[in-house]
């Protein structure tokens, strides 16, 4: 008797809805475009992430690494749950942000990738993977961690973000940080944008070819920039020092 | 005293630069030698405002200098906030113009991004009064919104004039490769879609985050010589006509009138008056843009336009590219970068590269008289400087 492995090896997919695309003006007037990327379209995104493997600077490279890694493996069907979201501006490949459904009430954040920086598009991919974890999917929370320090005040501090420390994220295994429905309702007015409907034109462009981003990050020049970018230019410390003197302000 | 050409420009990148602060200066230096075509000089200033706090860094002067190989020339640093790029060019000035020296190389340069953005901000800020503004938090966007909150009651500036000075300039940067800001931005985008308060919240309102510059690493070198060392370099001749610098109370609520800018006035006028000519001859002008604001009220002050009329002007395109004088065409500090020591020499850069008639699709048209507006602190020490092409 013969034995289908590939039937067990692949993961029981569970119901998720799906997302409804929507499109924001950018600082620029540019449309940008956030839509549900198709399985077959996997491979254009690999092909536009590999290069940032090679950027050693503000942890692009460990950043592009895991994220080509998981969208490999949600191709090859070796991922459970995992939705991935691209932000495209005239067709072109702007960001791409993933997760996954843990349980009926419990997301979990992925990736942040902004393949084209500045403008808030990374800030804007985030926002809409939340919006789909709340709205669409109907999770009371979401599980997140940061491997950057433009991440970690994107996220943990621009949101407020409650520490669920005993949690060890998929990532890598660090403590977890987590995104209530009430910290993002609180968020919404400030952080979430978009339209809905996506007028025909822009979506049938974003949907006709996801374009390689035409100013990707580039390597540093100097060798030192990977160890420098470690100092923090984001005043994550300082922010986070207050924000701890905050909760015992509170607390006291 | 003896006139005063510029003999050689050089500009890095202005940016997020991983290097040290002194190549930094030395590549911009190097490159305004290799513009003059030559290998020694008779004095290096430094213009610098955060070495030692910032980068750990002091007598960055000698570093220079050592660095060039141009030892041993006479070499000093000058701090004086962001003022000190043209503070140094006024030293360079009246190096050549006393006859003491007859060559002078003035670099800028700062290094700000080493440190996190709020380490930035408060190191800018000690630059106000230590005890009747620093010590209660005061920093320079703070002093910029209360400047501009005043200047909207007083003479009707709106945020939809701020956002057109930040669309000009950010998007004038564009045109120029050395600039920090490569991305556009529109009206639309900043201030009147739905998406605007999230893409371009407030900083300290009124002012957003496109009224702001960026908070810069970069370089900028010029050098300066005497008439006759000009003449040996056969090529357009750009004379350093006018200088001015003036101060003002070092606390802006000690002022009268907290909206009039009196140092820009006054040097500005100085500066005009030691080259014999009127704000009407300027065909194109650098203005200190660190806020919006500023471009709007120190283009009234330096005599382009009568008091409380710069919105108006810029309304009707006159200070854009193409329009009666157009101001910070290369994307001003807004646009351009503000590495804080490095500024005044950079203005003074796309001054010359304007009367050179390089500014490519930048370029003025017909640019024969420019003018610079360094500004320090908020308005207590300023210089500004007339450049003219000569046939």
């Amino acid at each position: 008797m013969s034995v289908d492995l590939e039937k067990i090896l692949r993961p029981t997919p569970a119901d998720m809805a799906p997302y409804e695309p929507k499109y924001m003006l950018l600082a620029s007037g540019e449309a940008a475009v956030v839509r549900a990327v198709d399985r077959d379209e996997i491979p254009d995104l690999l092909k536009h992430v590999e290069p940032l493997l090679h950027v050693e600077r503000d942890y692009y490279d460990v950043v592009a690494s895991r994220v080509y890694a998981e969208l490999l493996s949600h191709y090859q069907y070796r991922f459970q749950d995992q939705y991935v979201l691209a932000v495209q501006v005239d067709g072109e490949l702007a960001a791409i942000v993933n997760g996954r459904q843990v349980t009926p009430n419990l997301g979990l954040s992925l990736h942040t990738l902004a393949l084209r920086r500045g403008l808030r598009i990374g800030a804007h991919a985030f926002a809409a993977k939340m919006e789909y974890h709340f709205d669409a999917l109907g999770h009371d929370e979401v599980l997140i961690v940061a491997e950057s320090p433009i991440g970690f005040r994107r996220w943990m501090i621009e949101y407020k973000l409650e520490k669920r420390f005993e949690v060890p994220h998929e990532l890598g295994g660090v403590p977890s940080w987590a995104l209530t429905r009430e910290l993002f309702d609180a968020a919404r007015s400030s952080l979430v944008v978009g339209r809905r409907p996506v007028p025909p034109e822009i979506l049938d462009k974003a949907k006709e070819a996801i374009l390689p981003p035409s100013d990707p990050p580039t390597p540093a020049l100097d060798p030192l920039s990977a160890t420098r970018s470690k100092y923090d230019p984001t005043a994550t410390a300082l922010m986070v020092e207050r924000w701890a003197m905050e909760e015992g302000i509170q607390d006291a | 005293m003896r006139d005063v050409y510029v003999a050689g420009i050089g500009i890095t990148t202005f940016t997020r630069l991983e290097f040290a602060l002194s190549e930094i200066a030395s590549y911009a230096s190097m490159m305004a030698l290799k513009d003059a075509g030559i290998t020694e000089v008779d004095q290096v200033y430094v213009a610098n405002m955060g070495a030692p706090r910032v980068n750990h860094q002091t007598a960055l002067a000698s570093a220079v200098v050592d660095s060039l190989s141009l030892t041993p020339a006479g070499a000093a640093a000058i701090e004086n906030g962001p003022a000190s790029g043209g503070s140094a060019i006024k030293a360079g000035f009246q190096a050549v113009a006393s006859g003491m020296d007859d060559v002078v190389l003035v670099a800028g340069v700062e290094r700000m991004r080493e440190v996190n953005g709020l380490e930035a901000t408060d190191f800018i800020a000690t630059l106000t009064h230590p005890i009747a503004e620093y010590i209660y938090g005061v920093t320079l966007p703070a002093h910029a919104a209360m400047f501009t909150r005043l200047y909207m009651d007083k003479y009707g500036v709106t945020e939809r004039h701020l956002a057109m000075v930040g669309v000009k300039n950010q998007n004038a940067a564009l045109k120029n490769e050395w600039a920090h800001l490569q991305q556009g931005i529109s009206l639309e985008g900043i201030l009147d879609s739905p998406e605007a308060m999230t893409n371009n919240p407030y900083v300290a309102e009124p002012l957003r985050f496109f009224d702001a510059c960026p908070v810069s690493d970069g370089g900028a070198a010029i050098i300066l010589v005497s008439e006759e060392k000009a003449k040996e370099f056969g090529r357009p001749l750009i004379k350093l006509s006018g200088v001015g610098q003036a101060t003002d109370t070092h606390s802006v609520h000690e002022r009268e009138e907290p909206t009039d800018l009196l140092a820009v006035r006054k040097a500005a006028g100085d500066a005009f008056a030691m080259a014999g000519l009127t704000p009407q001859d300027v065909d194109v002008a650098e203005l200190h843009d660190a806020f919006t604001i500023l471009e709007i009220a120190e283009s009234e002050e330096v005599g382009f336009f009568p008091k409380g009329e710069g919105h108006i002007a810029l309304e009707k395109g006159e200070t854009a590219l193409g329009g009666k004088i157009p101001i910070n065409v290369g994307g001003g500090l807004k646009g351009r970068g503000h590495p804080v020591g490095a500024t005044g020499v950079a203005q003074a850069w796309e001054i010359v590269t304007q009367l050179r008639g390089d500014g490519g699709e930048r370029q003025v048209e017909g640019a024969s008289v420019g003018f610079t507006c360094n500004f320090g602190g908020f308005g207590n020490n300023v210089v500004c400087l007339t450049f003219e092409k000569e046939a």
